[in-house]
């Protein structure tokens, strides 16, 4: 039932996966990293406030399992979620905006950097209460099933999350009934400033389904190809009505829990191993450039992102504050 | 000497019951354990069991009969060697107590079937053709009514389907809409609280029905952090049209972790409606408006209600505003507020203090959020008293938010303070005499109407 897959993968045409979706992840994971480098930069400058959790070093994740989704399919996270909005479609020039709280953020300065939604990308946010998004994704695939409509939902969650109660009754009614849902564990090894080890009993998260009957699968998630494989394996596990499926991510975040976690629970040595032997973004360059890609045409890539970034950041500054009557919108919807 | 047998009380809040079927018949013997009858409670169909040996010598209340009172004899029991005739010239039928209102509460009597009025006056307001039935009864149509109506519409919880609810509530609705739409959970509240909410924001209206509100806690940050912040914290892009719902308040004889009044707690809210009714048609037309409401609703019902029968309107288009209050009672003297099963005592109260030559007008709340304080303010305007009623406690409590409400829009045309009649600020005790204690009873509310009128 539950596998561990071998950290690398075949050749790419093997997998199928063709030279514009390789591009396409290059960019998409390098658009990631630069937009939140930036998103730093401005958290130092005072420009963005309070938690402030940075997806480097996890992109390949999102981008892997973004690549086998549909249209209609829907996403969940928690507050780790700038990467999961990016890899969804969503502007990075409204992402940037609410985090600086600006009128011109995808929710008009109300949500901030953990709060953050699109109907339209059928992103359902952005949740602040470690593992509270497991149910939310969870009843996102039971209305999936209740319209028997085809679509999955991808519920992504942390190794912190994961000892939650509420995960273990999500797991228990998916499988119960079923739910097209794929429970995606980053497991980037601390919770906070616990490690796996210190929090876990067992440490490999990928069982976790089993007294449900729930398949799970451990996969290298610094590796771009790795997570499109299994994740493309699990979607259409889960599109065929056979019920939930996890997957495990092992991947690393090079900074700190937040902005303000100077990281001391880790060695400077573990973090520099992790960037200079598993970066996945590295990675996916040397395997480029190994399969005949020049330099020019992914500096051009790097060209397009950085402009994307620069954009973004300006447009989060220039945006003006909140009107101060929006402070009561939206409390409730007319009836 | 023969054995009575006695119309048990099979569950804390049963009153009467109906003989379903008797499974033996006049003259046969019976062993101690025997299945003797089939009697249908508010709640369930339940078999009593012979505790004696003997013979049935004879069946007082036949088969069918419904609204049979609590502890009433419904046959005899000879015992061994005794003669059958002597005990037929003995034994007399007691009536069934079907319309016997008394103003108790059944917590502090709980075996007596006396305690419970059956008939809740018809609303005024309403005027078009209504049933007579139970707030359970209309609870169920109002949510039969929404999904045949709507298809986004659905029940989740547990015991909702197969059981028919554990209070009865959800009869009938496994049967007309199949296990798609009327769906047993897993006693996990977090978790399928969590999943209405996860199914609410993907377009459906999900009814999160809770055995009772105090299992509701286990889902406390779904509802609260979940359900009704995201709207907000979307800057109005997610919606969240889902209705919680369940029995709130102090049951009778469950003691602290079953007992207790949530209305403060999901009032304190931004981001969600909170609905406390008392009458099976707003309890019906409430519902609907609920269900249609594309907010986060808390619908509080109350156990000792269910029971209770009125008029409740046919039509289905019949929809309750929510956040207007209603004047259940006009009066000049007084005016006291209440919601949920507290109207009823407010309703008493009013009748023992108009034979003190004390006119008082009863609010019916109905909703706790948004809430009406003009009607509020416009009968203390009148009368310039006011006595809050809750079953709740008082720190806190909706009596204290009504009290600072009075200081800020009403404080020139009161003549005397506020007084807040409450829950006592202890876990429910289950001793019947302390429970009594501690909940308001009518008494304490004339008592308090009386305090602040001088009188």
């Amino acid at each position: 039932m539950a596998v561990k897959r071998k950290p690398d993968p075949v050749k790419f045409a093997e997998l199928g996966v063709s030279a514009t979706a390789l591009f396409r992840y290059y960019r998409d994971m390098l658009l990631i990293r630069r937009f939140e480098e930036r998103a730093g930069q401005m958290y130092g400058m005072g420009l963005i406030g309070g938690f402030c959790h940075l997806y480097i070093g996890q992109e390949a994740v999102v981008v892997g399992i973004q690549s086998v989704l549909r249209e209609g399919d829907s996403i969940v996270t928690s507050y780790r979620d700038h990467g999961h909005m990016l890899g969804s479609g969503m502007d990075p020039k409204g992402v940037m905006a609410e985090l600086t709280g600006r009128r011109g953020g995808y929710s008009h300065g109300k949500g901030g950097s953990m709060h953050m939604f699109s109907r339209e990308k059928n992103f359902f946010g952005g949740h602040g209460i470690v593992g509270a998004q497991v149910p939310i994704g969870t009843g996102l695939a039971f209305a999936h099933r209740y319209r028997g409509n085809g679509r999955i939902c991808v519920t992504y969650l942390g190794d912190g999350a994961i000892n939650q109660g509420q995960v273990y009754e999500s797991f228990n009614m998916a499988a119960l009934w079923k739910l097209p849902v794929v429970y995606v564990i980053e497991n980037n090894r601390y919770g906070m400033g616990t490690s796996i080890d210190r929090a876990s009993a067992r440490t490999d998260l990928f069982h976790r389904g089993r007294a449900y009957g729930i398949p799970g699968e451990q996969v290298d998630g610094m590796n771009v190809l790795a997570v499109y494989e299994a994740g493309l394996a699990a979607s259409e596990h889960a599109r065929s009505g056979q019920g939930p499926i996890i997957l495990e991510m092992m991947t690393y975040r090079y900074r700190g829990h937040s902005m303000s976690d100077p990281a001391k629970y880790r060695t400077r040595d573990e973090v520099n191993r992790m960037r200079t032997e598993h970066d996945p973004i590295e990675h996916l360059r040397r395997r480029l450039l190994e399969d005949g890609t020049s330099e020019s045409r992914l500096k051009e890539i790097e060209g397009e992102v950085r402009n994307l970034v620069a954009e973004a950041a300006q447009f989060a500054q220039d945006s003006p504050e909140p009107d101060p009557a929006e402070l009561w919108t939206d409390v409730l919807a007319e009836a | 000497m023969a054995t009575e047998v006695l119309m048990p009380a099979l569950s804390p809040t049963m009153t009467e019951g109906k003989i379903a079927r008797w499974l033996k018949t006049e003259g046969e013997p019976v062993r101690a354990g025997d299945v003797l009858a089939e009697i249908e409670t508010d709640k369930a169909t339940m078999e009593v069991e012979a505790v004696d040996e003997g013979v049935l010598a004879r069946i007082v209340i036949p088969e069918g009969t419904e609204h049979v009172a609590v502890n009433t004899p419904i046959a005899l029991i000879a015992g061994n060697g005794e003669e059958v005739g002597a005990i037929e010239r003995r034994a007399s039928a007691p009536k069934p107590a079907v319309e016997t209102p008394v103003l108790e509460a059944p917590a502090s009597q709980p075996s007596s079937a006396a305690t419970a009025p059956r008939r809740v006056p018809a609303v005024a307001e309403y005027t078009r053709k209504a049933t007579t039935m139970t707030v359970r009864e209309a609870l169920r149509d109002a949510m039969a009514e929404e999904m045949r109506r709507d298809e986004t519409v659905f029940l989740l919880g547990e015991e909702v389907a197969e059981y028919q609810g554990a209070y009865k509530v959800s009869q009938g609705l496994l049967q007309e809409f199949g296990p798609r739409r009327v769906i047993d959970t897993p006693i996990t509240e977090h978790g399928f609280s969590g999943l209405g909410v996860g199914a609410a924001f993907a377009g459906l209206r999900p009814i999160v029905e809770f055995m009772t509100f105090n299992f509701a806690m286990q889902a406390m940050d779904q509802i609260v952090n979940s359900a009704a912040k995201t709207r907000y914290m979307s800057g109005g892009q997610m919606s969240c049209p889902i209705v919680f719902r369940g029995p709130n308040g102090i049951a009778a004889r469950v003691a602290a972790q079953h007992s207790q009044c949530y209305a403060s707690w999901y009032a304190h809210v931004p981001g969600l409606k909170v609905v406390a009714p008392y009458t099976g048609a707003d309890h019906k037309g409430l519902l609907k408006a609920a269900i249609r409401d594309p907010n986060p609703v808390i619908f509080l019902e109350h156990e000792l209600v269910y029971g209770e029968s009125s008029a409740v309107p046919d039509d289905p288009e019949l929809v309750v505003p929510i956040g207007k209050a209603r004047i259940a009672r006009s009066g000049e003297h007084v005016t006291i507020t209440a919601f949920s099963r507290m109207v009823k005592l407010a309703m008493h109260a009013a009748e023992e203090l108009d034979k003190a030559g004390i006119s008082a007008e009863v609010i019916d709340l109905r909703t706790l959020r948004p809430f009406d304080i003009e009607t509020v303010v416009n009968s203390v305007k009148k009368t310039n008293r006011i006595v809050t009623v809750e079953e709740g406690w008082p720190f806190a409590g909706i009596g204290a938010e009504l009290a600072a409400t009075m200081m800020e829009e009403s404080f020139d045309w009161l003549d005397a303070p506020l007084k807040r009649v409450a829950g006592k600020d202890v876990p429910l005790p289950y001793a019947a005499n302390l429970e009594r204690l501690a909940v308001p009873q009518v008494e304490d509310i004339v008592a308090a109407a009386r305090e602040v009128a001088y009188r």
